[in-house]
């Protein structure tokens, strides 16, 4: 996914406005868009907080500024930066945390980014984009850019199947039509759990919808995905992101203020951290929590 | 100039008298520099950066001796609905940059503002006004390390060295020993001045351009022109009683 983010940021290397800063990672990866954005790619150094205060002033002076890095040296080292210098002022900072959930594996737990998006939605202004797959990248971008906005910009791997024919980027998107649960999946996760539910018999797969934005913004959840909740009768939240500040909280408070009769039954598959207590691949840690696609078919398969 | 002086210091006692709001001292102490910059030295083109977001009262002073505050909008300063907080508000104050309060904010947005006007390739200094306290965030070094590597020429910091801090002097919570050392050894022209001697920071802000960004290191004194103030840590919180306040005016009118 990184590099479909590099290639859809070169689109952009030109225009006068734009500027990219890095703290200090990005080797073999961001290199074509250093060379492209000259003086306005900055290697702002291993220091966090002033990269995003530095990238607040860029956008006081009418610039659009990109920081990047280590998607937990990004919203978690600089929070007060993002709450006050951002935020607050509501300035189109676009934060990048690369490695979302679990994605750095057995690198271990101080880089991974359990709590981004609930630690961020709290501020005001931001969105949160968590695209799903690479191809998504190019048109978050494009959202971003067209908002102005503070926004986090959540990046994973991509684990399309590859026959897969993607439906153009949204916040919302339905993939699988099913005669089972409703199943919301949150950004790149979804890969593996769609390529498990196609390998179904059709007679058992469930509904997949993949949720690419946050926070939920009532307004925004599609009536189709009411009437399938109202169908199904079991709505399923999964993400990599833990239980406090989720997706799936503030999608059952949206339904519930919505007046929407909530269904018999609610399951959400979260992250649970590390409950054994050893460290490992993505995967491994996706099946701790009980996130990977076979726990997911097990749970919504009859 | 002194009677620019005279007024704001009077205005400023005035106004946390009757909002019986604290951090007095450290609006006394950078008060005369903040109307120096705003009166004799920036221009038009140039943007003002509070990073001691407790001095808010001394820049809403400063900002009404030039006539960009209204007496009416003074009268609101720490009332209920008013855009004069007793730290600046986002969207407070046109003018007014940035939301500040928490230390070791400014510098990084003084660098950024500094570098968007460089690279949109737009005239201007952006001036800075930091605390010493606020040396002790980890932040403020990340900034100026970056201000130098960058060589921002364009950022001029002043340093309000009152030498008081919140619960504590600088030397006893966290001694730097010289700051104008440690400075200039990251890459900073550090020019050591009397910060309630107009002229003199003047003379400094004004001294020709070299090839380094340029800081002002300014001795201050907390509390400055009300003797029952000067160099005393709790003026950092108290309010004023009328006594007190009419003992504050006399001095201050006589100075």
């Amino acid at each position: 996914m990184r590099e479909s983010f590099t290639q859809a940021l070169l689109l952009h290397a030109q225009d006068p406005d734009f500027v990219f800063l890095t703290g200090d990672v990005g080797f073999m990866a961001l290199e074509p868009l250093r060379d492209a954005a000259k003086e306005r790619f900055i290697n702002a150094g291993i220091a966090e907080q002033n990269m995003v205060s530095v990238a607040a002033g860029l956008a006081r002076a009418g610039l659009r500024p990109w920081v990047y890095s280590i998607a937990p040296f990004v919203y978690a080292r600089a929070f007060e930066q993002i709450r006050n210098d951002v935020c607050m002022h509501d300035l189109p900072v676009v934060l990048v945390g690369n490695g979302g959930g679990y994605a750095y594996g057995v690198m271990g737990p101080t880089h991974h980014a359990l709590e981004d998006y609930g630690a961020l939605l709290g501020l005001p202004n931001l969105t949160a984009y968590v695209p799903a797959f690479a191809e998504d990248v190019a048109q978050a971008v494009a959202c971003m850019m067209a908002a102005a906005k503070p926004a986090y910009l959540r990046l994973g791997r991509d684990e399309r199947p590859e026959s897969f024919v993607l439906p153009a980027y949204a916040p919302w998107r339905q993939v699988v039509s099913g005669l089972h649960a409703t199943v919301v999946v949150v950004g790149p996760l979804a890969g593996g759990i769609l390529a498990a539910v196609q390998a179904l018999p059709e007679s058992r797969r469930p509904s997949l919808w993949i949720l690419s934005e946050l926070p939920i913004r009532q307004e925004e959840i599609p009536a189709e995905f009411n009437a399938d909740v109202a169908r199904s009768g079991h709505l399923v939240v999964v993400e990599e992101h833990v239980a406090q500040g989720s997706a799936g909280a503030s999608l059952v408070h949206a339904l519930l203020r919505a007046g929407i009769t909530l269904p018999r039954r609610f399951t959400h598959r979260f992250a649970c951290g590390y409950p054994s207590g050893h460290y490992g691949s993505q995967l491994y840690h996706r099946q701790e929590s009980g996130l990977d696609p076979a726990s997911i078919v097990r749970l919504v398969t009859p | 100039m002194k009677e620019i002086l005279r007024k704001a210091r009077l205005r400023l006692l005035k106004m946390h008298f009757e909002s019986g709001v604290g951090h007095i001292g450290g609006n006394l102490s950078a008060l005369d520099m903040m109307l120096t910059l705003h009166h004799r030295v920036m221009n038009s083109e140039d943007d003002f950066v509070l990073s001691k977001g407790h001095a808010a009262g001394a820049l809403y002073v400063t900002l009404w001796s030039l006539g960009r505050l209204s007496e009416e909008q003074l009268a609101t300063f720490h009332k209920d609905g008013t855009k004069l907080g007793g730290h600046p508000v986002p969207q407070g104050i046109p003018g007014v940059s940035f939301a500040v309060g928490s230390l070791g904010h400014g510098l990084g947005l003084a660098a950024g503002l500094a570098l968007g006007k460089k690279l949109r390739g737009r005239p201007g200094r952006v001036f800075c006004l930091l605390s010493d306290g606020e040396w002790n965030e980890g932040s403020t070094w990340e900034s100026l390390i970056f201000l130098a590597h960058h060589n921002l020429r364009e950022v001029i910091l002043l340093v309000d060295l009152n030498g008081l801090q919140g619960f504590g002097s600088t030397a006893e919570v966290a001694n730097l020993g010289s700051l104008t050392r440690k400075l200039s050894e990251f890459g900073i022209e550090v020019r050591e001045v009397d910060g309630h001697d107009t002229d003199a920071l003047e003379r400094a802000l004004k001294a020709p351009a070299t090839d380094r960004p340029v800081a002002l290191v300014a001795r201050t004194i907390k509390g400055h022109g009300v003797s029952f103030m000067e160099n005393k840590m709790e003026w950092h919180y108290l309010p004023l009683t009328a006594a007190q306040y009419a003992l504050a005016v006399e001095e201050a009118t006589r100075l």
